[in-house]
């Protein structure tokens, strides 16, 4: 597998600033409203901390609780499997609906079917799959993975959906309004719905005291999907256990507040049994988590909830579009997870930061995502992942900012060189900071001559005087 | 070994040491709290409405407010409609319904939040297939926040249970939340208390 490019897919993105500034401004406007839910609730920084300690006991004592869920759900008449990869999952899945004769399944929302491709398996099967999410069933017409595990289809203009939908479903183009898209999705979905001989949901939350899986909707398709026909198959990472329904509070109060800045969503469910002369199937799935549960510095991304503040927080998020990144999982939690999926591949992601800890700060469960950041960093470098241009360009850094000689006539030499250098000697290839932006015109005196003459001044006066 | 066996042991070999459970507060406010209001603005909040007190002709405030509606299911004894959740055996025809009517027995006044389960529902798909949902909720019912709430037994019993928080909505084109989507358009609770049962 190549090598995701993100900075050179970032750079595609950012070649139409409609789409540029769309992207800022919606996930903009989710960070702030975020910011004005969490203030409301005077608790909020306890609530963070009893989620990361929530989070941090099950993991540490994960086997524990699987067991018990595992015990707990088959009392309830459900059906457990498990599945020790993506492969493995699907197979599944495949195999619950052909033994069922099952041609038709409904699909709410489910990053880790995403993480298995599991729709391209069942179809390339013969099996059609409808996905109920209206964001989800925009990027499967449109043959594009989700771009943001909250809003898949939120780096599309209204415009660009309205073009869609015209192409596929014949409605009209000329009527980019958002309350008609979502008329016509609901009127060429429902029938889909109806037929369907099966549904399929993910899990937000597993509660090992209860056996229940708990999904978090607007919509409402889980609800659908998991009530409608009389097969539910619901597909469960296996870090989405937590003990207790007391502690599924917790994680309630601050998942919608940090993605959307709503206080819940609309439909918040709870699937502890089959339904009335149904069957229910959990899939508890691995793919890689219990090794990642082993990695000193890395097993805390396994507490992610994921709500996408880090990603609607994220500067480099923000400007480059969640396609840039090829990957499942996108943005800050994206880049510290896709690594333990794949190394080579995902190896530049670490460097799609600007490491400003805005991420952290904003995590519902307290992850240290701008330290695993700059861990993973450390890890491409000793795997040797780092490409050759970058890596001479930090050891050169290295040296410069490690001597002060050396950094000083750096510094005092930039805001000359930068007047008197023809432009393209500045903006060639070799300046990635160039490539889209200018270069921000030094200041006059640096900060170490401002320093002397200032102290030099000021000697003699005590502090305080 | 099985998968579940491999998966189990990979999992024992690789989990972090012990960390601690911690204690939950009930993190309940220290003014009094007026859990009506603060339901209704909290529902609000998420296009669903509020008609604090039961209407003197339910019929008659029914057809006001659909109109065109011509399939009534109701799963309460307060009014009978003309389908009950059980006329809807295939649970997939209930889209045929335009209206349901459903109790609730539990309010979240943080959220503006409603619980539902299958015992209320019987037909599970009358509370999504529908076109309108209306809920009736004892206001001695409603809770002060999210952790009273997963105190109540549905949580641990029923087969289904939801937190209802407003009709079917989505963000998901623009990021700013429309309906419809695919499941009710509206939402409405009327304030109903248990005893004042006036059968229609």
């Amino acid at each position: 597998m190549t090598v995701v490019d993100q900075a050179k897919n970032a750079a595609e993105f950012l070649n139409d600033r409609t789409h540029e500034e769309h992207l800022d401004r919606l996930m903009w406007m989710l960070r702030t409203r975020r910011d004005e839910a969490a203030s409301r609730v005077a608790e909020w920084e306890q609530l963070r901390d009893l989620a990361s300690a929530i989070k941090e006991h099950t993991l540490s004592n994960l086997a524990h609780y699987l067991e018990m869920f595992e015990s707990r759900a088959q009392a309830n008449g459900v059906t457990v499997h498990w599945a020790q990869d993506a492969h493995e999952h699907n197979q599944i899945v495949y195999q619950l609906l052909s033994d069922r004769k099952v041609d038709l399944l409904i699909k709410s929302k489910s990053m880790l079917t995403e993480e298995c491709d599991t729709r391209p398996f069942l179809e390339t099967r013969g099996i059609r799959v409808c996905e109920t999410d209206l964001g989800e069933r925009i990027q499967q017409l449109d043959d594009e993975p989700p771009s943001h595990i909250v809003g898949p289809a939120w780096h599309k203009t209204t415009q660009d959906v309205a073009n869609l939908f015209a192409r596929v479903y014949g409605s009209d183009k000329e009527k980019a309004d958002a309350v008609y898209l979502a008329g016509v999705m609901r009127k060429n979905t429902r029938p889909l719905i109806e037929q369907a001989k099966a549904g399929m949901t993910g899990a937000n939350f597993a509660v090992a005291e209860t056996g229940a899986v708990v999904t978090v909707t607007n919509e409402g398709n889980a609800d659908l999907s998991g009530n409608v026909p009389e097969l539910r198959i619901c597909s469960v990472g296996l870090e989405k256990i937590i003990p207790k329904n007391e502690h599924l509070a917790v994680f309630i109060r601050l998942l919608t507040r940090s993605a959307t800045g709503n206080s819940i969503t609309q439909y918040t469910s709870h699937f502890r049994a089959p339904r009335q002369n149904g069957e229910m199937h959990i899939i508890l799935v691995d793919n890689g988590r219990s090794s990642r549960l082993g990695m000193e510095k890395f097993w805390r991304s396994l507490k992610c909830i994921r709500c996408a503040a880090c990603m609607n927080t994220c500067p480099v998020y923000r400007r480059s579009g969640g396609l840039s990144y090829g990957a499942t999982y996108m943005g800050p939690i994206g880049i510290i997870m896709m690594p333990t999926f794949d190394v080579r591949r995902y190896s530049e992601l670490p460097f799609s930061s600007t490491l400003n800890g805005s991420c952290s700060n904003v995590c519902p469960v307290k992850i240290d995502i701008h330290e695993q950041i700059y861990g993973w960093r450390e890890v491409m470098e000793e795997k040797h992942q780092i490409k050759f241009l970058k890596k001479e360009a930090m050891i050169v850094a290295g040296k410069v900012l490690s001597d002060p000689r050396l950094y000083r006539i750096a510094a005092s030499s930039a805001e000359p060189s930068l007047k008197l250098l023809p432009r393209f000697a500045i903006y060639n290839h070799l300046n990635a900071w160039g490539w889209h932006r200018d270069i921000p015109q030094p200041a006059k005196e640096t900060f170490h001559d401002w320093y002397r003459k200032h102290r030099s001044e000021g000697a003699g006066q005590e502090i305080g005087s | 070994m099985s998968v579940r066996d491999s998966i189990l042991q990979n999992v024992r070999n690789n989990q972090p040491s012990p960390r601690e459970l911690p204690a939950i507060p009930t993190f309940h406010s220290e003014q009094s709290v007026d859990l009506k209001t603060r339901f209704t603005e909290a529902l609000k909040e998420l296009a669903g409405e509020v008609v604090t007190e039961p209407p003197a002709d339910f019929d008659l405030f029914l057809r006001k407010r659909f109109p065109d509606a011509k399939t009534i299911c109701s799963a309460v004894p307060e009014y009978s409609g003309n389908k009950k959740p059980e006329d809807f055996s295939r649970w997939s025809d209930a889209g045929a319904i335009d209206v349901t009517i459903v109790r609730s027995p539990l309010g979240v006044a943080e959220t503006g939040s409603v619980l539902l389960s299958d015992e209320e529902f019987r037909v599970n798909t009358i509370g999504f297939l529908a076109h309108d949902i209306v809920i009736l909720l004892d206001p001695a019912e409603i809770v002060e926040n999210i952790h009273d709430a997963y105190v109540h037994p549905h949580f641990r019993d029923k087969a289904y249970s939801l937190l209802m928080s407003g009709p079917s909505g989505s963000a998901d084109i623009g990021g700013i939340t429309v309906h419809p989507a695919q499941g009710v358009m509206t939402l409405t609770v009327i304030f109903w208390p248990r005893a004042q049962s006036n059968t229609t």
